[in-house]
């Protein structure tokens, strides 16, 4: 790290110093780097208590699993729950509201999935999903009695405009992905756990 | 400072001369807003708002350093903090609450008109290009302090805009998801969030007050733009700051601080969103969710952006056109070449200057207005105007126009039509003094 200035001041009393080496480098300057790269590094790694506290903490980790009764939820109608402290849409599906899910070429939808692929296997009739618009996080309207479900009656987001079919498709508006299927199993006929 | 004519500090006290030996501070400030820092005697209204924007600022300090004594932030506590302890309990709490609230949009007002005042003169232009760069870090840092205060009370808008504004970063591919989990340190908006939010909600202004103190040191270089855009050439071209800035900036300062207590008194809530005042549910949104009034030309930047193109999806595509919008005024000394300061004398530029106003106040009104067709379509147009404005209108402008003449000085532009004034009445003036007149 030496500059050019020093390292020829330094040459004119190698005498004295004695300790540069053929490239104008002195003993000092390797001490001077050891030095001030040690304590760089461990600068560097108290940023990382500092860092990884924003991270979320055990205790809202700790809340990683909801379970769920479905029972008293009839045909068309659908519940919202919290499960990480966001809403998780559930939605007891008519063969109609199926039916119309699979008559959709997958060619036409901008985050092509079929309804099976978003749902469990003999299950068909319950969609799962988050409550949380993928566009910028608004929960879309459609899944309470009487709301808005949008032209594709699935869901509707009232901040951005974004409407989303029968199986939670993102179909037209801004948002890039259709509502996300979160991690869920039926732990009972009528209970399931979602996370 | 940087005039040769500049006035030293001469002690008049003996305690201001003890202190002045040995921390020149009482120098400092007399060379920094005392009579040692001359001013071109020619600077307009237009002038005032940056005094003005130093006076919101510690207006909010203050302010919210007491509001602070009575807020819990906590997501079962905040809400009533607010509305119940602060808003009636607390001796004076609402008027505080309300200066603090209404502060805020003061804030905006006067920087927004000390930002335009910058773009009309050209302030931005060297060699006070730092000085711009360093106001667009404190309007930057201005945006976060005042999203992260909203959250604060933990309203309907608080948790709303709290959650579409951490989600803006999750439009990056990637890294996004797990930087906004990060950012909140939960998966929506809870105790960790708001925690975090007031933490760095009482950081920021001592933040912003730092950088005021380098906006101001680098303006001091050069000394102050003035509406010419002509530099200062000698000492007939200035005065002290004090007492003519001081006086004119205090009596106007005071004739605002006029208007900022009538609407806190009269209308505190005018420039606020009554869903504010509905605690906030994380299982329903609000169904028309805006964010205050100082970020809707932003919002509209962001909401019209609707179609994904090359291999960037509409949402991403959004969240960078809101960002640039703002990072391409940190190029602006570089994009607008023309030698001339002034708007004044850059007939095609000045005009250009006022549709970009038009253009920016249409933006506020779709980005704080219901979607609809009309009004999505009129946002696309005007966000597409704001950075054809920037982008392609300022680079040729500059490149293509003929400026009118620059006064020879300060001095002579001022002193125009002295002789008509001081002429007997009745009696015409020197034919000459009038030509000044009217080509000015």
């Amino acid at each position: 790290m030496a500059t050019k200035a020093s390292s020829a001041e330094g040459s004119q009393d190698t005498a004295v110093t004695g300790g540069e080496g053929e490239d104008g480098l002195r003993r000092r300057d390797y001490l001077k780097v050891g030095a001030v790269a040690f304590a760089g590094v461990g600068g560097l790694a108290t940023l990382g208590p500092l860092l990884v506290q924003m991270s979320p903490s055990a205790d809202v980790l700790a809340l990683a699993t909801t379970e769920v009764d479905i029972s008293k939820i009839q045909p068309g109608q659908g519940i919202k729950v919290s499960w990480r402290k966001q809403p998780v849409f559930i939605r007891y599906l008519t063969p109609k509201e199926i039916q119309e899910a699979n008559a959709v070429p997958l060619g036409e939808l901008r985050d092509p999935e079929t309804l099976a692929q978003r749902t469990k296997p003999g299950k068909e009739n319950w969609l799962i999903t988050l409550g949380v618009c993928t566009h910028l996080g608004c929960v879309p309207l459609g899944i309470g009695e009487g709301e808005n479900k949008g032209k594709y009656g699935g869901y509707f987001c009232p901040c951005h405009g974004s409407q989303y079919d029968t199986a939670a498709r993102i179909r037209q508006g801004p948002a890039p992905k259709n509502l996300f299927v979160p991690e869920y199993k039926f732990t009972g006929p009528k209970t399931v756990q979602i996370g | 400072m940087s005039f040769s004519w500049a006035r030293p500090y001469e002690p008049k006290h003996p305690v201001a001369r003890w202190i002045d030996e040995r921390l020149p501070l009482p120098r400092l400030v007399y060379g920094a807003i005392g009579g040692g820092y001359p001013v071109p005697r020619n600077l307009n209204y237009w002038w005032n708002f940056g005094v003005l924007a130093g006076i919101f600022l510690t207006i909010q300090i203050v302010t919210g350093i007491v509001l602070a004594m009575h807020y819990f932030a906590s997501i079962d506590g905040a809400f009533n903090s607010v509305n119940q302890l602060i808003m009636r309990d607390v001796s004076a709490g609402w008027l505080l609450r309300y200066a603090h609230m209404n502060g805020a949009s003061f804030f905006f007002i006067v920087t927004y008109i000390h930002i335009f005042r910058g773009l009309y003169y050209g302030s931005y232009k060297a060699p006070r290009e730092l000085v711009w760069m360093l106001g667009l870090v404190i309007y930057l840092l201005m945006m976060a302090t005042a999203f992260m205060g909203y959250v604060l009370p933990w309203g309907q808008m608080s948790y709303w805009g709290a959650q579409v504004i951490t989600g803006f970063f999750s439009a990056f591919p990637m890294v996004g998801e797990p930087l906004r989990i990060w950012i909140l340190g939960g998966y929506a908006p809870d105790q960790a969030a708001l925690t975090r939010f007031f933490s760095l909600h009482y950081l920021l202004p001592f933040v912003i007050a730092g950088v005021v103190v380098l906006h101001i040191w680098a303006l001091h270089i050069p000394g102050s733009s003035n509406p010419t855009g002509v530099d200062v050439k000698d000492e007939k071209d200035t005065l002290p700051f004090h007492p003519f800035y001081t006086a004119k900036d205090g009596w106007f300062a005071a004739a605002v601080l006029l208007v900022y207590a009538l609407v806190t008194y009269f209308a505190p809530n005018y420039l606020g969103h009554p869903d504010n005042y509905i605690p906030a549910n994380p299982l329903a949104t609000p169904a028309h969710i805006v964010p205050e009034w100082y970020f809707w030309p932003f919002y509209a930047i962001l909401r019209s952006c609707t179609f994904n193109l090359f291999w960037i999806d509409a949402k991403l595509w959004g969240v960078l056109a809101m960002f640039g919008s703002i990072l391409l005024l940190f190029f602006l000394p570089w994009i607008d070449r023309s030698p001339v300061r002034s708007g004044a004398y850059r007939p095609v530029f000045k005009r250009f200057f006022w549709l970009l106003v038009v253009d920016v106040v249409i933006l506020g009104y779709v980005g704080g207005a219901p979607i609809t067709p009309f009004n999505a379509a009129l946002g696309q147009l005007a966000a597409a105007y704001y950075f054809l404005h920037f982008l392609v209108i300022l680079p040729l402008v500059s490149a293509f126009e003929t400026p009118l003449p620059l006064p020879n000085s300060i001095s002579e532009s001022v002193l125009h039509g002295e002789a008509a004034e001081s002429a007997p009445a009745g009696q015409a003036s020197r034919p000459g003094s009038v030509a000044v007149a009217t080509a000015e």
